[in-house]
């Protein structure tokens, strides 16, 4: 790669060979907060106190004036504004981390409200629009949020506050309401990995104590994963949504209930279709044998559905579905896996004779997983007849050795499971193929 | 089963379904209501393409079924195609359910058609509530009155659909179903699902509102927008989300002559300095697109002293943004205000920014002022810009991304034409052949070809004195593919010359060139004769062309054979 010319660039000095790495313009870190900004006067905070130098008695009250203290907002895009000021909220939200994780008996009625207003003027925001109009997940840096040194303290003390012993949701749900709980969903989208992980551990614990929001928040999110299916194809969060779905599907009462159902059929399966798919796979597999773990049921039209959006194009993702099929497989009731087996093994049979090796090699080890062996084994009458024509095939001509290797014993295996079969299909295949040759000669 | 079987068994289903019409002709239009529908509508679980090419097809098939009279047939298939997950089908069947809502009789949209509308606007999955929201506005303007009430509730109801999904589906057709609505109703229902959707807790919801502010303040008379629309159109200017902000950026010269000029004076002034202001750079840069058509389109009676006063401040902030976007949607509209301001203020107050913006670090905010001179021309002539022009014309030729080179050229004509040939000769030139040897072929064809442009403008005699020797001169030059652009560029500047110079001066050239070493030179000559054959008179083609291409046609390289025969066929010279 070419340096950077030093002297002035004319013609002959450019050359299309050489390329100065685009990457070098992100790589510089790149932040963005799109909090209002300030109206340019500075902004005065009276110092407080700190909570330890005043006797136990003042201290909610004093909790409560610190609280309304940290609602003012900080603007961090300006990096040399309010210096002292940012840092004075800085060591006063560390004071309340730390007194809501070991005080007792601060949690007054009052406090509530407050806790809620403060977490909510800091973390609610409309998020910035992302740096780059193509922004690839797998590939960029993200953007961070500038504001995250006062950001994540006030994460980390709403945790803490969630978390408390005294926590009582009873109180609580006055104020941790709908309205709060969807714009906590919205903040899903920001492109702080870090905030993010706050966000699902929050979310997490709203889930688990506020059992009347349930219902709400499971809806929110399919309208979440609706749109970003059908609609955009742009959602940062996916991944830490389906984290926490994994375990509230793991909660599941059964008999599982019709919303339940309907959400596995026509949210996840559809996340498939996906093409950032490749960032929230192993948690939406999760999900899925989740699912069918509750009830081995639904096997039928998970798998049904997989197979309608089978990826056509995309290698790298018929890699992730059959791993998830493998999952699945490894789950499945033999009663259910005679209902599909026949799609199933059509579906195996076209990757198997794949031409990206990638993908042969993937569904040809099927064949080392012992309880699909067995499977395979049980009903070999029906899957042989299905799968031979590509076996042999693919035994003769695939380019990449490796492939041929493992076809060979695969077709081993089969050979030992039904010989007579075997030899059967061997015969009709060659026959065929000669017929089908001489057809070829005769039209010429 | 293999995938060359399973493809084309798609493929068999979907080329069926584009010859449906031929097999609904072929059925008559009876057989076509009674057994293809029918068997259509209970197909529905197919894969999505066939399920699109149906929905298209269907579009098409009134005549098919037996005309007008019996276009409701079609309703079924259609109505379950509305309903399909996948978007593009859905939209599909809609677009074509809004099509065939032509062909119904005010009875039949009555009996069949608004009953569809109803049963998708009551399905209970998003899908077909959101297919429902398009259907409306083709429904309404036929019907009796009570349906029209009807329509209206299922209108109001999923404008505060519990989905986020419907709701922006509604807001999206709200202008549209406001322009077929009795102005009453527009006041009355309207207005009050605006101010609703406007508020709406997803900011998703909140900008579709704004594109609807348009056309609603289209249909209101100018004394009922004050108190009708502008509350929340001045809500939306200063909403918390930049998405809205960027919105309302975006439709601004929309909402001014919706809105007229009293209105646009007293709020959209203010409102539109905010935009330039605003804190996100999309914002801004989407505001500064606007520049010029908000200036053109306010009141001619003070429209300068707004310019002076409000706008010409924020502008001036603007040419030193930190964002590039910004300053580039800037540089592309800001010439046009000198039209609009006259000679003197041009002078004084733009002519710096225009000089600023052609300093600017970033290419793309110095090629939109070049390529927009021709409006400051007309005002001040710009020789004015000259000075500043030539440096940051030859920093952009220089350019190390070629798609800057590239756009340079494309200028280069109309900078020629408007800086007069003196100005070209003495200083534009030796770029202009710079590019004719530059590494990337891209910008060797366009210099090519914009040195035929330039001939087109100064005339043959110019070329002659100026170009030609030192196109001709590259023959001898150690690369061939430089060797090559010589032929190139005489391909494409022997017309504008004439016969004169191309027989005497390129001609030569190009014959020698058919003993050069590479055979792709030599194919090159081949090529070029048969270009410039047309040119040349006869005695020139058979003494000194013919000869030439003959040999060429014995020539032991392949390619050099076959076009040289070519170029003999085609000139006639057999």
């Amino acid at each position: 790669m070419s340096s950077a010319a030093t002297t002035s660039p004319s013609v002959d000095k450019v050359d299309g060979f050489s390329r100065k790495s685009v990457r070098k313009a992100k790589q510089k870190r790149s932040q963005s907060s799109s909090q209002f900004r300030s109206q340019g006067k500075p902004i005065e905070l009276t110092p407080l106190p700190l909570l330890k130098d005043v006797p136990a008695p003042e201290q909610p009250e004093l909790f409560l004036k610190k609280l309304q203290q940290c609602c003012t907002v900080f603007d961090f895009m300006d990096t040399l504004s309010d210096l002292k000021m940012k840092e004075y909220k800085r060591s006063t939200l560390n004071e309340l981390v730390d007194y809501v994780t070991v005080s007792r008996g601060y949690l007054t009625e009052q406090a509530y409200p407050e806790v809620v207003k403060m977490v909510s003027h800091n973390i609610f925001r409309t998020l910035p629009p992302s740096d780059s109009n193509e922004f690839d997940p797998e590939e960029d840096e993200p953007t961070l949020e500038a504001s995250w040194p006062h950001l994540q303290l006030v994460y980390e003390f709403f945790i803490r506050f969630l978390e408390s012993q005294e926590f009582q949701p009873s109180i609580a749900k006055k104020y941790i309401d709908q309205k709060f709980v969807l714009q906590l969903l919205e903040l899903f989208d920001s492109e702080d990995p870090r905030e993010r992980d706050y966000l699902k551990t929050v979310l997490h614990r709203i889930y688990g104590k506020f059992l009347g929001l349930r219902a709400f928040i499971r809806k929110q999110i399919n309208n979440i994963f609706l749109r970003f299916v059908y609609e955009t194809e742009h959602f940062n969060g996916v991944a830490e949504l389906l984290e926490i779905l994994g375990s509230i599907i793991n909660g599941f009462a059964l008999p599982l209930k019709a919303e339940h159902k309907q959400f596995l059929v026509k949210v996840l399966i559809p996340l498939h279709t996906v093409r950032s798919l490749s960032l929230f796979h192993a948690q939406l597999a999760y999900c899925i044998v989740q699912f069918l773990e509750k009830d081995p049921t639904l096997t039928e039209p998970v798998i049904r559905g997989l197979l309608k959006f089978w990826p056509k194009t995309c290698s790298q993702k018929e890699v992730m579905f059959l791993g998830e099929l493998e999952e699945i497989l490894d789950v499945i009731e033999p009663t259910q896996f005679i209902k599909i087996q026949e799609p199933l093994f059509k579906q195996i049979s076209r990757c198997v004779s794949s031409p990206h090796f990638q993908v042969a090699e993937r569904a040809l080890y099927y064949w080392n997983n012992e309880y699909i062996m067995s499977l395979i084994e049980e009903n070999s009458s029906v899957i042989l007849p299905i799968m031979f024509a590509s076996l042999y095939r693919i035994s003769k001509e695939h380019w990449n050795p490796a492939i041929v290797a493992l076809v060979y014993n695969v077709l081993k295996a089969f050979m030992e499971m039904n010989s007579t079969l075997f030899d059967e299909l061997t015969a009709t295949y060659k026959s065929d193929r000669q017929r089908r040759q001489s057809l070829e000669r005769n039209t010429f | 089963m293999n995938v060359k079987v399973a493809i084309l068994s798609i493929q068999l289903r979907l080329n069926s379904i584009k010859k449906l019409s031929t097999i609904a002709l072929a059925l008559g239009v009876e057989r076509t209501r009674t057994e293809l529908l029918p068997f259509l509508t209970d197909t529905i679980y197919d894969e999505d393409e066939v399920l699109l090419a149906l929905a298209e097809q269907l579009g098409n098939f009134t005549m098919l079924v037996g005309g007008p009279e019996y276009v409701h047939c079609l309703l079924p298939p259609l109505e379950s195609l509305a309903t399909v997950e996948e978007t593009v089908v859905r939209d599909k069947a809609v677009e074509s359910l809004r099509k065939i809502s032509q062909e119904h009789s005010p009875v039949d949209l009555e009996v069949h058609f608004e009953p569809l509308v109803k049963r998708l606007a009551s399905g209970d999955w998003f899908t077909s509530r959101t297919s429902a929201c398009g259907l409306f506005s083709v429904c309404y303007p036929r019907v009796s009155s009570t349906v029209k009430a009807e329509i209206r509730q299922h209108f109001r109801t999923l404008c505060s659909d519990d989905t986020p999904m419907v709701r922006r589906a509604a807001a999206s057709k709200l202008g549209e179903f406001a322009k077929v609505l009795e102005l009453d109703y527009v006041k009355s229902d309207i207005i009050s699902l605006f101010t609703a959707l406007a508020s709406d807790e997803q900011d998703s919801v909140r900008l579709l509102a704004v594109e609807a502010c348009v056309s609603i303040a289209t249909l209101l008379p100018q004394e009922d927008l004050e108190t009708l629309v502008m509350p929340t159109l001045r809500q939306a200017a200063e909403d918390k989300s930049w998405r809205v902000r960027y919105m309302v950026a975006d439709k601004f010269s929309e909402l001014q002559k919706a809105v007229g000029p009293e209105i646009t004076k007293n709020d959209l002034v203010p409102a539109f300095q905010n935009l330039l202001k605003d804190c996100e750079a999309e914002v801004r840069a989407a505001a500064a697109n606007k520049v010029k058509e908000f200036c053109e389109n306010l009141p001619e009676d003070n429209r300068e002293q707004i310019i002076m006063t409000h706008i010409l401040p924020c502008v001036k902030e603007l040419v030193s943004d930190t964002n590039q976007h910004v300053k580039s949607a800037l540089a592309s509209v800001i010439m046009g205000l000198s039209t609009i301001l006259g000679k003197d203020n041009t002078i004084e107050h733009l002519l710096p920014l225009f000089l600023a913006q052609l300093k600017d670090e970033c290419p793309e905010v110095r090629l939109n002022i070049i390529s927009n001179l021709d409006c400051v021309n007309e005002v001040i002539g710009i020789r004015q810009l000259s000075q500043s022009l030539l440096p940051a014309i030859v920093e952009l030729a220089e350019d190390a991304k070629w798609r800057v080179r590239l756009a340079i050229i494309e200028y280069m004509p109309l900078l020629a034409g408007q800086l007069g040939v003196e100005f070209f000769d003495e200083k534009l030139n030796t770029l202009c052949m710079a590019w004719l040897i530059d590494h990337v072929y891209a910008i060797r064809e366009a210099a090519t070809c914009n040195l035929m442009k330039l001939v087109e403008k100064f005339g043959a005699e110019w070329a002659q004195n100026t170009i030609v020797p030192k196109v001709l001169g590259m023959a001898n030059d150690p690369n061939y593919l430089h060797r090559m652009t010589t032929l190139f560029c005489i391909n494409a500047l022997s017309e504008a010359c004439g016969q004169d110079i191309t027989t005497k001066q390129m001609l030569p050239v190009v014959l020698k060139m058919s003993n050069d070493q590479v055979a792709n030179v030599r194919f090159n000559v081949a090529k070029s004769l048969q270009k410039i054959g047309p040119v040349l008179d006869s005695n020139a083609l058979q003494t000194e062309v013919k000869p030439v291409l003959e040999k060429l046609a014995t020539d032991t390289d392949m390619d050099v054979k076959y076009f040289a025969q070519e170029a003999i066929s085609v000139l006639a010279l057999a």
